[in-house]
């Protein structure tokens, strides 16, 4: 087995100090708990401090736990959370494009629906909120796969099944589509999920630049699509409503 | 978004209760440009709440002219100008310099409770319920005139002389709107004046004997007209520039916009707002109906000579607010969405009951010796299971509610339609479609109070023709059906009405 890292050790050790025991230390308290010389100790606090685990009091110069550490474990973003912001955005979506909207999260290794919005006619339409869809041929698991590293693995190693005959399954096609994706900023699915339905989505990002959902259009793809692609007037109002979503979650402007 | 309006639109001022806004609309219905502006809350003692009507008309000019310029919009493209406005707040001003003699006493102010028991007397609180539709409470505006003219030296000497006016925020926006000093129109509109314990809601008039009775002199009393006419015309001030001579076409309170935006035009047709309180109206058409189960009755709307259609209403104190609580004050919770992260860890409530009686029960128990209770715990009730309680608590709210409103109109409840934000939690939307026993259903435009004002104002200058155009712009944005055991619906029902028993008398009076 490969010998571990020293100085990762210390700096999990000197976390520990501080976590326990008194809230604040000296250097020289610290050095000493940890058998450590003080230019040793106080390299590694430095390093801590630059990534803010470690904060250090300017009055005694004692140090402490940083902020950084308690955000760790709560970056998460509730879903939620997630539709509460949205709502207002999905629903002008919806409006101004004449199609049902939906809102993904990954979950699972797939994406799952957190909020839907109708098509705005009066027809019969049943609420999807908590309906999967698969990674690889929707355009919101697409957008997902492109931006979300963990939803990329996912992919990888799901199964990846043969909707329609337009369903990509070959992993360097889909890996291509991916590119694109990121290139471009935003997925279509043009009946690889669904015969007649096609579909546009982009994503949203938090205030850590993490692509933590991605919001769409679906429609029958006489209306979504001219000439094979999807109306530039759509992906516009779809990319513009990610955005505003990603701006209410503090994502700065790209 | 990248789509564009065009004109023409309409403008609707909202003045509410923290905040002033303007919201421009098109044809459909769609929204094209806000703008907004809160005002101080002004707490001169424990229970009393003020605004300062100039600081109020100060913002509403300011949030008029930013949305006209959000929108690109001048007067030709502004057809009318609606209004709503947070309700009963009142205030008096004087009619030769156009200032406020007093700050504005805000709806939620008790300064008048002693004086409302005083009214009362030995018929207590519904003395004039019959022939106002309202309990002698604190809320309405009436007492809170009486209040300001025998407590702040002159007003009284002014108002038999004729130099004060008094109004609802509807009132004040209006005369000043239509020129103030200068010609200004001194107006309320039926739902406002419907809230003041001075009118009767049989024929639409002010009450003589009872604006005797709470000493309150007729002259400052304005006209009462119908929800949705021409008022007068933008004249004078900094807007005469920009939206001279636009038609000042519409008022309604809050509440009623909210019904009117929600295109509730049929009778049994209700629609509930939750924020931090819930609001439930629904509409009774021309029936006037006396509430056997402690609802209000109120004017929902009346569009210009049409006969007016009525509304029971039922208010619930504590819906988000209990949200905010268990957030707040509970701690567990960091954002009032997650309650539905955390009430969707478990299957159900675990047995447990959480009745929010924070300041006694409202509709339709109406017992200030109520306090909050939560009921059935045992070992096994978690965190989760409270999270759950406190989302159904509204939902059996609701349903209290609305089972008080089929049994005074004798109609059923066809759907509800809902706003305000606690519509965006999935979970509690359900959960409400379950025990009402009918479908729940959000409209996509979130802004329906404004959107009434618009609505109203439109109708008023032709630009909508009637009430048929505007339910063609209603949208569907979710439905939720119920898809619970009615046997699982009445245990639950049962559970909840033992838990409610359990609050009452809790408080030694």
């Amino acid at each position: 087995m490969a010998r571990n890292i020293q100085s990762l050790e210390r700096a999990a050790a000197m976390l520990r100090l501080l976590a326990g025991g008194e809230r604040r230390l000296g250097l020289s308290d610290i050095a000493s708990a940890l058998g450590l010389a003080k230019a040793t100790a106080h390299g590694i606090l430095r390093t801590l401090q630059h990534e803010g685990f470690v904060e250090q009091d300017p009055d005694s110069g004692r140090y402490q736990l940083g902020a950084e550490l308690l955000r760790l474990g709560t970056t998460y973003l509730d879903v939620h959370e997630l539709r509460a912001r949205a709502l207002v955005w999905t629903d002008d979506l919806a409006r101004s494009g004449g199609e049902a909207v939906y809102l993904g999260v990954l979950h699972l290794r797939g994406v799952l629906v957190v909020h839907h919005v109708f098509r705005p006619d009066d027809s019969r339409q049943v609420l999807e909120v908590g309906a999967m869809q698969p990674l690889h041929s929707t355009a919101l698991g697409k957008v997902l796969s492109a931006f979300d590293p963990v939803a990329h693995a996912e992919l990888v190693e799901a199964e990846r099944e043969r909707f329609t005959s337009r369903t990509v399954t070959g992993l360097d096609d889909i890996e291509r589509a991916l590119d694109l994706t990121r290139a471009q900023g935003y997925a279509t699915d043009a009946e690889e999920t669904w015969e007649g339905v096609a579909a546009v989505a982009a994503p949203i990002f938090d205030r850590h630049r993490m692509a933590v959902g991605a919001v769409g259009i679906t429609g029958a793809v006489e209306r979504v699509c001219r000439d094979g692609e999807p109306r530039p007037e759509l992906i516009a109002s779809v990319r513009d409503t990610a955005r505003s979503v990603s701006r209410d979650l503090g994502a700065k402007p790209f | 978004m990248t789509d564009t309006h065009t004109g023409p639109f309409i403008a609707a001022i909202d003045q509410g209760t923290t905040s002033s806004r303007c919201i421009v609309f098109d044809r459909d219905g769609r929204i094209v440009a806000v703008d907004q502006k809160e005002h101080a809350q002004i707490f001169p003692k424990p229970g009393w709440v003020e605004h300062d009507a100039s600081e109020i008309w100060r913002n509403v000019q300011e949030v008029v002219a930013g949305a006209m310029v959000k929108a690109g919009a001048g007067r030709e493209d502004i057809l009318a100008i609606g209004i709503t406005n947070q309700r009963e707040t009142t205030m008096l001003w004087d009619k030769r310099t156009g200032k406020p003699v007093h700050n504005a006493i805000v709806w939620q102010d008790t300064r008048t409770d002693q004086l409302c028991k005083q009214l009362g007397g030995d018929a207590g609180q519904d003395r004039w319920r019959r022939e106002t539709g309202l309990p002698l409470a604190a809320y309405f505006a009436g007492p809170k005139i009486a209040w300001l003219l025998d407590n702040v030296e002159g007003l009284r000497a002014k108002a038999e002389a004729g130099d004060l006016l008094f109004g609802t925020m509807d009132s004040w926006v209006i005369w000043n709107l239509t020129g103030g000093v200068n010609g200004g129109v001194h107006v309320t509109d039926v739902t406002n004046a419907s809230r003041t314990l001075l009118m009767n809601l049989e024929d639409l008039s002010w009450n003589e004997e009872i604006a005797a009775e709470m000493g309150v002199p007729l002259q400052v009393l304005p006209e009462i007209r119908s929800s949705a006419e021409v008022y007068g015309e933008v004249k004078g001030g900094p807007l005469e520039g920009l939206l001279g001579g636009v038609p000042v076409a519409s008022a309604l309170g809050d509440q009623q916009a909210a019904l009117f935006g929600q295109t509730c035009f049929s009778v049994g047709e209700a629609k509930s707002t939750y924020g931090t309180g819930t609001f439930m109206l629904m509409n009774t058409g021309e029936k006037l109906i006396h509430s056997e189960s402690g609802l209000l009755t109120t004017v929902g709307y009346r569009i210009g000579d049409q006969d007016p259609v009525y509304a029971l209403e039922g208010s619930i104190a504590v819906t988000g607010s209990l949200v905010q609580w268990m957030r707040d004050q509970m701690g567990l919770i960091s954002t009032a969405a997650e309650i539905e992260t955390l009430a969707l860890t478990v299957e159900d409530n675990g047995g447990a009951y959480f009745v929010p009686a924070f300041s006694g029960l409202f509709a339709p128990y109406w017992r200030s010796d109520a306090r909050g209770v939560i009921a059935g715990l045992t070992r096994y009730v978690t965190k989760a299971h409270i999270a759950r309680a406190v989302l159904e608590a509204t939902a059996w709210q609701t349903r209290e509610i609305s089972d008080a409103m089929i049994k005074d109109s004798g109609d059923d409840l066809v759907a509800l339609k809902v706003d305000g934000g606690m519509t965006s939690n999935n979970l509690l939307m359900q959960f409400l479609a379950d025990v009402l026993d009918a479908p729940v259903v959000r409209p996509m435009v979130a802004e329906t109070t404004c959107l009434g004002a618009a609505y109203a104002a439109g109708m008023a200058v032709g630009f909508w023709d009637s009430v048929e155009d505007l339910r063609a712009n209603w949208r569907r944005a979710a439905e939720w059906t119920p898809d619970m055991d009615a046997e699982v619906r009445d245990r639950e029902y049962k559970n909840w009405l033992k838990a409610v028993e359990r609050t009452m008398g809790w408080q030694d009076e």
